[in-house]
């Protein structure tokens, strides 16, 4: 995706179609679809954190989870206000930059700082869980223990009126776009450069001059805000968050987002993230066969068959369709590069 | 920086358990000179390769890199300080192209437009234009090793430590390589770690040779060609290839 009037072509159709959806669907169908746009937001921050960075992270839910609570206690105090969505995202980036700083300073390898992320989110899970009663609140909002927080004020546009349905779709939308196209504009620049450079080899870009840790601690801590940016959607759109979110469910599901999409895109995280959703929705109105089972499933299929994911496949096949067509020996298509899929 | 050094060290040495890999190791390298290290497998070349770069740290002795004690700095603020490193397996960014691998090495030292002309003179040097977008994963083992070579070139370091930058290339291949380090000799000072004696002796450089993590001799090739400590060391087992 290097052409850049494909690229903006590409944009603007995903915008024109994004903005024609609440014309055509119900409200429910709106609804949800709210929802799946609100955790693509979640499955890119992974797909840039893991995907792009090479930071193995198990317990992303920690920062959507943190990102949900913060908004949800700034806005019972302060209203739903900018305080509110800012603090969203500043909270779970603190809280990155320092777990981060412990994890990539003291040499860590891959797989324990995996670990260390699904610790802690775990361990957030059972520290909410454990703040019920009225003892446990901070300034006038209530933790709520397993029952977490209730009637979180949500979101009004600048002129003062109230977010409805389309205007929460079309909202999460917007963010989504702005989220791709910071992470984007991010792998562009130097510091993007070196992001993924570290992915492919640590050490040879430690010998080249570059601080491995310092740069990990940037792609950890702006994963953890567009990651609390997609929890504070979440506090908005159910006007409600529960412990659940730092679940290990939850956090399954955002790295089978990403590994279906596949590793190293960014595209391939948002559209698998937003169809393993509409397939666990659909598959959960029939009685027939347990969504836990088919999703399984498929995840295995992918790891085993398409191990690269869903974006590299679909990017291959114009390739084939041309050299089918050209009558092109398979061994002469390119079928898309890993470099050009790392800019997808 | 007495006689032009830019690079010693003094007593350097590392222990690994009982193993001393390299006991003390005084070596001087001056700016602007060429020179190789030999060695049977096991010598402790590479490892003293790693304690230039901040890969190990030392047990004993101390590294003085223009006039001042490296300490216990980290590898990325080694390589700041302009030591470049070739390593013994080709070390890339595997998935990224060679246009990125070698933007990536210019962009430490330089930027924007220079940083991208830096890069376009590498390739020339390196012969690799036509493969600036190829794959790094999908080049030859002798463009891997090139790429990495053009890495040290496009950075530009005052030091280059190239480890065995010749191993598993065709003899075409390797004369191609000592142009290419000739080119780094031209802007650093290079210090070339190889096993093939052949490739030493086209370099045809002042050679430092290494067993049983010690230095046990240093001269021309012809000098070490002729020390018997050497041939029993090393050369005994590679006399015919070098006559």
């Amino acid at each position: 995706m290097k052409n850049p009037v494909l690229n903006i072509s590409s944009l603007v159709g995903v915008i024109v179609l994004a903005f024609a959806i609440p014309y055509f669907v119900e409200a429910f169908t709106v609804l949800n679809f709210t929802v799946y746009i609100i955790m693509a937001i979640l499955s890119l921050s992974l797909a840039f954190v893991w995907g792009m960075g090479g930071i193995m992270v198990l317990g992303h839910s920690a920062f959507f989870g943190l990102g949900a609570y913060a908004y949800a206690i700034a806005a019972v105090n302060f209203g739903p206000g900018w305080e509110a969505v800012t603090l969203s995202m500043l909270v779970p980036a603190t809280f990155a930059a320092l777990l981060g700083y412990f994890m990539f300073y003291g040499r860590i390898s891959d797989i324990y700082v995996g670990v260390i992320t699904l610790a802690v989110t775990l361990i957030l899970f059972n520290l909410i869980n454990s703040t019920s009663g009225p003892q446990y609140k901070i300034g006038s909002a209530p933790i709520g223990g397993y029952n977490g927080i209730t009637a979180v004020p949500t979101l009004s546009w600048p002129n003062g009126n109230f977010i409805d349905i389309n205007g929460m779709f079309y909202l999460s939308v917007g963010l989504l776009i702005l989220s791709y196209l910071f992470i984007r504009y991010y792998l562009s620049t130097r510091y993007g450069k070196v992001t993924v450079a570290i992915r492919e080899n640590e050490r040879r870009a430690e010998l080249l001059g570059y601080n491995v840790a310092q740069s990990k601690l940037i792609t950890f801590s702006i994963g953890g805000a567009i990651a609390g940016l997609a929890g504070c959607m979440f506090a908005n759109w159910g006007s409600f968050v529960g412990p659940t979110i730092f679940g290990l469910v939850q956090s399954a599901q955002i790295i089978i987002w990403v590994i279906v999409g596949g590793r190293g895109t960014l595209i391939g995280p948002i559209l698998s993230c937003i169809a393993i959703q509409w397939m666990t929705t659909q598959l959960g109105m029939q009685q027939v066969v347990n969504v836990g089972f088919v999703l399984g499933i498929v995840l295995t299929i992918f790891v085993l068959l398409v191990p690269s994911g869903l974006a590299p496949l679909l990017a291959k096949i114009p390739n084939v369709v041309r050299s089918r067509l050209n009558g092109k020996p398979k061994e002469d298509v390119a079928l898309g590069s890993p470099a050009e899929e790392g800019q997808t | 920086m007495s006689d032009n050094i830019i690079l010693q060290t003094k007593g350097l040495g590392i222990s690994f358990g009982g193993l001393h890999a390299v006991r003390d190791v005084d070596f001087v390298l001056r700016g602007g000179e060429l020179r190789c290290l030999i060695g049977p497998n096991g010598a402790g070349k590479t490892t003293f390769f790693r304690l230039l770069s901040g890969q190990h740290t030392p047990t004993r002795g101390e590294i003085i890199y223009k006039g001042k004690p490296l300490g216990n700095l980290q590898p990325y603020q080694i390589a700041r300080l302009g030591i470049g490193v070739k390593t013994q397996v080709p070390s890339l960014f595997e998935g990224l192209s060679v246009f990125e691998n070698l933007e990536l090495a210019a962009n430490q030292t330089f930027s924007g437009l220079e940083a991208v002309s830096i890069v376009d003179e590498t390739l020339e040097r390196i012969s690799l234009q036509d493969q600036r977008h190829t794959i790094c994963q999908e080049l030859a083992h002798g463009q891997r090793q090139w790429v990495e070579l053009g890495q040290i070139l496009a950075s530009k370091p005052d030091v280059a430590l190239l480890d065995e930058p010749a191993a598993g290339m065709t003899h075409d291949e390797s004369l191609k390589t000592i142009e290419i380090i000739k080119e780094i000799t031209a802007k650093s000072s290079v210090v070339v770690v190889e096993h093939d004696m052949d490739f030493i002796k086209l370099i045809g450089e002042r050679v430092t040779v290494f067993d049983r993590g010690e230095v046990i001799a240093d001269g021309t090739f012809k000098e070490i060609a002729s020390n018997p400590q050497v041939r029993e060391a090393y050369l005994g087992r590679k006399e015919a290839a070098v006559a």
